[in-house]
């Protein structure tokens, strides 16, 4: 079933609110699936400098140092916030890639769940309440963010198997739904250059939507593309730096609401989730039409 | 009037006072407050009684009613009036998927739009529709009249029995075995009927087409009906 929630801000005087608003909508949906959670938060970025937000089954031994370590081997300054299991690298943009290949040698068993300039992902097993609380989401500002609760049906329940996926710079995705031709498109992706970190069917919906942002289209032409690439049940909520898309397959039974006033365009699984959301009482809410790109930007 | 604040009492508890209303009761008005989008809100209803949900309702609002007289001051989530006997669900806004499936009898009004899915398999329930419906609406429908006022998505009728559709606006496409068909007196009389007991007086029947099975795809046979 899955529960997929999403929150794009217009106003700024919201900002400081986004995690507590965004958990709270999802948490909402926890019925929709039990077996893990997830959430991306697009935050504050500083010009210039980027963040890698990793996770890791051993964090105590794995963090210890991990800043030094690092900070020395790509030769620039870096900060390691320490979330649970989950760490928070900050360093120069330009050295985001270096950082990556490094941390591979330096630290074998901590796994990229995110990167870009302002991107952080959180994501383990458990129930939203608990997730949202071990990462202290509730505390976090931001522009925009999406969040997923997932009950498994393609693949193992596993942190990794967890939402959101994110398979380029500051982009992710939520899924609700499964897909037919993963595998398929997998081996015609990994061709292609692209790599995965996990067998997850939605991995595979986020990797083909950032080899088409690699190859020059934009986020909007890359979900229209989908649509005829992607084979299978699919809502699909995206996060990009500055943008905030929905795409429904054009059979659409997996349900889908949004909402939209001056301060903010909200998405929901089930309306139940946008019911604490500020002004929702007055807000324009729709049901997102099948095979149709819906997109949002700063 | 009993009146159901959903934001301070259990769901069940309005479910449940809705069952143990008896045949002949005097209390027969009841209202609810703040829904939320909550499930299942007023369902499995058997008795003539008249609820009034204030807010958006969830997944399966008013789902088999018999009798009673529904109304949403609100939208409605997927499965509205699913299965419904008898009685009226009148929805002020717009429904999810599959509003009305699997219908038996009654009426159900949707005064926003209705999603895909609309009237799918339904069984005898007249549906009508102010605004558009999604596509795959009335998917192998069986009996009974769905109207609407705007306009139809891919597929409508597919596979269907003897339902009758009446759209006023366009259809984007009709399903396998569901053609465009004439408009008799009989069934002039019939949507006028239907559209006086949704409350719509501004619109006549004459701006209708009528659509159904052309009974290709299964094997109807008016001399064998008595066999069935």
């Amino acid at each position: 079933m899955c529960g997929i929630v999403g929150l794009f801000l217009k106003d700024k005087a919201l900002e400081p609110k986004l995690g507590a608003l965004l958990s709270e909508m999802l948490i909402t949906m926890t019925d929709r699936g039990p077996d893990s959670a997830g959430i991306a938060i697009y935050g504050p970025s500083a010009k210039g400098s980027g963040k890698i937000t990793v996770q890791s089954a051993d964090p105590e031994s794995d963090f210890k140092g991990l800043g030094a370590a690092l900070s020395k081997k790509v030769g620039t300054d870096v900060s390691v916030d320490v979330r649970a299991t989950h760490a928070v690298i900050s360093l120069a943009a330009a050295k985001l890639d270096a950082a990556r290949d490094a941390l591979q040698e330096l630290r074998p068993g901590v796994t990229v769940m995110g990167r870009g300039e302002s991107v952080e992902i959180y994501k383990e097993v458990g129930l939203p309440k608990d997730v949202a609380e071990r990462f202290g989401i509730g505390k976090m500002g931001g522009t925009h963010g999406i969040g997923h609760t997932r009950m498994a049906t393609e693949s193992a329940v596993t942190t990794f198997g967890a939402h959101p996926f994110s398979t380029g710079p500051d982009q992710c995705l939520v899924h609700n739904g499964s897909l037919s031709n993963h595998n398929n498109l997998r081996r015609e992706l990994v061709k292609a250059g692209l790599r995965f970190e996990t067998e997850n069917d939605t991995e595979v919906a986020a990797a083909y939507l950032s080899h088409k942002l690699a190859e020059g289209q934009n986020l909007g032409a890359a979900l229209e593309s989908g649509l005829s690439d992607l084979d299978g049940f699919y809502t699909f909520v995206v996060g990009t730096k500055s943008g905030f898309g929905v795409l429904r397959d054009p059979i659409a039974c997996k349900p889908a609401v949004m909402a939209e006033t001056d301060e903010y365009v909200a998405f929901g699984s089930e309306y139940r989730a946008l019911v604490g959301l500020p002004g929702i009482e007055s807000a324009r809410v729709w049901e997102p039409e099948p095979a149709t790109v819906y997109f949002w930007e700063h | 009037m009993p009146s159901f604040d959903l934001s301070k009492v259990p769901l069940r508890d309005l479910n449940q006072a809705l069952h143990d209303v008896s045949a002949g009761a005097n209390e027969t008005d009841f209202e609810v407050l703040n829904p939320r989008g909550a499930h299942a809100v007023a369902v499995g209803i058997d008795k003539p009684v008249r609820v009034d949900v204030k807010g958006n309702c969830g997944y399966y609002c008013a789902g088999m009613n018999a009798e009673a007289t529904v109304t949403v001051h609100g939208s409605v989530g997927p499965g509205v009036a699913e299965n419904m006997m008898s009685g009226t669900v009148v929805v002020k806004g717009d429904a999810s998927q599959y509003a009305g499936a699997t219908g038996h009898g009654g009426l159900l009004v949707i005064e926003g739009n209705a999603s895909s899915r609309c009237g799918i398999s339904m069984k005898g329930i007249d549906i009508v529709v102010k605004g558009n419906i999604g596509h795959m609406s009335a998917f192998m429908a069986q009996a009974g009249n769905l109207v609407v006022l705007g306009d139809a998505g891919d597929a409508l009728g597919d596979s269907c029995y003897e339902a009758r559709f009446f759209v006023r606006g366009k259809v984007e496409s009709l399903g396998a075995d569901c053609v465009k068909k004439k408009m008799k007196p009989k069934h002039l009389e019939l949507l006028a009927d239907l559209l006086k007991r949704a409350g719509i007086t501004d619109v006549k029947p004459e701006e209708f087409t009528r659509y159904g099975s052309a009974r290709q795809l299964y094997n109807f046979n008016i001399d064998n009906v008595d066999a069935y």
